[in-house]
């Protein structure tokens, strides 16, 4: 086929503005074929280089994705909790610091964190204990869930007195395309210590995705968000409550996923189209005559609307 | 083209007009075999002539204008737009009256429309549409709670000529489908999605075209939608207890040794 593309028609800005849409909207997994063939389609190099540049980074936070140490000392997560600058990721747990390739998904190098980059020793305590109990919560429930637990505001306080807030993020992502299926969890909890009221308020969103495609594309989008409180307590007890109510509102929500999954063929799919017709019998093709007479009849009787 | 169908097999289902649309952007020179080889979500327009509603597709479609099936005429009118021969017009009517009954019958709702028209080799093709769309909020007290679905059926099958009292079938189906629940205990549940299968078969013409045409479309649709249900919806629940098996459910909730 001729490719004489009219010049002029579509701007580059324009082709950068579709190349992204396209990738940030890939499903959990499949960036990087959706890379291939946006770069196929707009055999512009320069085009394809400035939109996965903007677009990757974007995607792999959104989908809290998941980059080994290179030197295997452990995973760090993509998110903006953690982003220090572009390229540059902390794990709490390990105190350390990845630098990552957004386009190529990988770990180039790693570094000690600085100490500014770390939260003070009283609320390390906290967030220490949290991420304890949160990672041996998925450990539990989730057979390749990642997670991390970051200190978002006032990390430098050094005493009670002060609010801050954590963020507890778990990520598991299944991903066999061999099988023709992607899917992926994640969370985000938000941990509000108010010092003043003694209470933690903690908002939660949980998002579900599932991508089926042998011979066909079927996708499954699923978010909630969910809210509790409890009271201030010191680190350990506020981790053991914390990461039951967690556990608690992530379970809930597996099992209303399930109740979605099952009401399906009885009322959303009957109300679409029936597995066999009202008069429960296949329809008479083969006598389909009576349905052009009967309706000529009441079109001759006026019976017709 | 091979690209952009690979594109089309990973973007979410709901998406697919403004993918089209990009694709359409990028490649204006892939137009034709882009709007043929992507299937969009149905649209409807307003027969001004008898009130119906009729769908529009490729197939209807002569410049801006789209064909009713039920008056045989284009909407905005067109001066010259190109008919069905009187013979396979005779035909088409027949099809839309009896489709329409098949689709009452199914879909208790819903819209349909047929277009027929020849092609080169003395046989002629025939699309058949169907579009329907769930009730808009939920009913109450009643389970699920469907919000919005909807479900657009296209069926497109090539006849061959008649030889000696048998002709070749080539019918191409695809369903696209979309379920929303939204509500505030369990959040958005979307499950979305289009499959497309073909099925060919060498008939006796005895019982008319539109018998033959029927029941192969009776068949495709009953296994469309059990694939969907059964294998496309199972797989993606199957994905969720993968990544969080809900064996820990079972725990949590410790149901004195049931089950």
């Amino acid at each position: 086929m001729s490719e004489s593309e009219t010049e002029g028609e579509v701007s580059d800005e324009q082709k950068i503005g579709i190349a992204k849409w396209f990738l940030l909207n890939s499903p959990s997994g499949e960036i990087q074929y959706v890379a291939k063939d946006v770069k196929a389609i707009l055999k512009d190099e320069n085009v394809y280089n400035i939109a996965a540049g903007e677009a990757f980074p974007v995607y792999n936070k959104e989908h809290f994705i998941c980059l080994q140490f290179p030197n295997r000392s452990g995973d760090v997560l993509i998110t903006s909790f953690g982003e220090i600058r572009d390229n540059e990721y902390i794990d709490p747990r390990t105190c350390q610091v990845a630098i990552v390739d957004h386009v190529k998904q990988v770990c180039k190098e790693v570094r000690p964190a600085n100490d500014e980059e770390l939260p003070s020793p009283y609320i390390e305590e906290y967030r220490c204990s949290l991420d304890v109990e949160i990672s041996k919560y998925v450990g539990e429930a989730y057979p390749k869930g990642v997670c991390s637990v970051y200190c978002v505001t006032g990390k430098d306080v050094e005493a009670p007195g002060d609010n801050f807030e954590l963020v507890v993020v778990i990520s598991a992502a299944r991903h066999s395309p061999q099988n023709f299926c992607n899917g992926s969890w994640r969370s985000t909890w938000n941990i509000e210590f108010n010092d003043e009221l003694q209470i933690i308020e903690v908002k939660g969103t949980m998002q579900v995705g599932a991508h089926y495609f042998e011979e066909g594309n079927v996708q499954l989008d699923a978010k909630h968000d969910s809210k509790d409180s409890t009271i201030f307590q010191p680190p350990d007890d506020s981790a053991v409550a914390l990461t039951s109510m967690i556990r608690y509102h992530e379970t809930e929500y597996l099992s209303s996923l399930q109740t979605s999954y099952s009401n399906l063929p009885d009322s959303t799919f009957k109300d679409l189209r029936r597995k066999l017709p009202v008069t429960r019998t296949l329809f008479p093709w083969h006598n389909t005559l009576q349905f052009s007479l009967t309706r000529d009849i009441s079109k001759e009787l006026g019976l017709d609307k | 083209m091979e690209a952009a169908m690979g594109l089309m097999r990973r973007m979410p289902p709901k998406l697919t007009e403004t993918s089209l649309s990009a694709l359409l952007s990028l490649l204006p020179d892939h137009s034709s075999d882009l709007l043929s080889q992507i299937d969009q979500p149905l649209q409807v327009m307003h027969d001004t002539d008898n009130g119906k509603e009729f769908i529009l597709c490729e197939y209807n479609r002569d410049a801006d204008s789209y064909r009713s099936p039920w008056s045989n005429k284009y909407h905005p009118p067109l001066e010259d737009g190109s008919l069905p021969s009187a013979k396979l017009r005779k035909l088409e009517t027949e099809a839309n009256d009896v489709f329409a009954v098949y689709r009452d019958q199914y879909y208790e709702g819903g819209i349909s429309s047929v277009y027929m028209w020849e092609d080169e080799n003395e046989g002629f093709i025939a699309c058949f549409l169907v579009k329907k769309d769930g009730p808009k909020s939920g009913k109450g007290g009643r389970k699920g709670n469907l919000q919005e679905g909807a479900w657009d059926a296209i069926h497109v099958i090539e006849v061959g000529p008649e030889e000696e009292g048998m002709a070749h079938y080539c019918l191409t189906s695809t369903i696209m489908l979309s379920m929303t629940t939204d509500d505030t205990s369990s959040g958005t549940f979307n499950l979305s999605g289009s499959i497309r299968r073909q099925m060919t078969m060498d008939l006796a013409v005895a019982e008319g075209h539109l018998c033959n045409m029927g029941r192969m479309i009776e068949e495709m649709e009953g296994k469309l939608r059990n694939s969907l249900e059964q294998v496309y919806f199972g797989k993606t629940k199957e994905m969720v207890c993968t990544l969080r098996p809900p064996a820990e459910l079972a725990q949590l909730l410790t149901v004195p040794d049931s089950v």
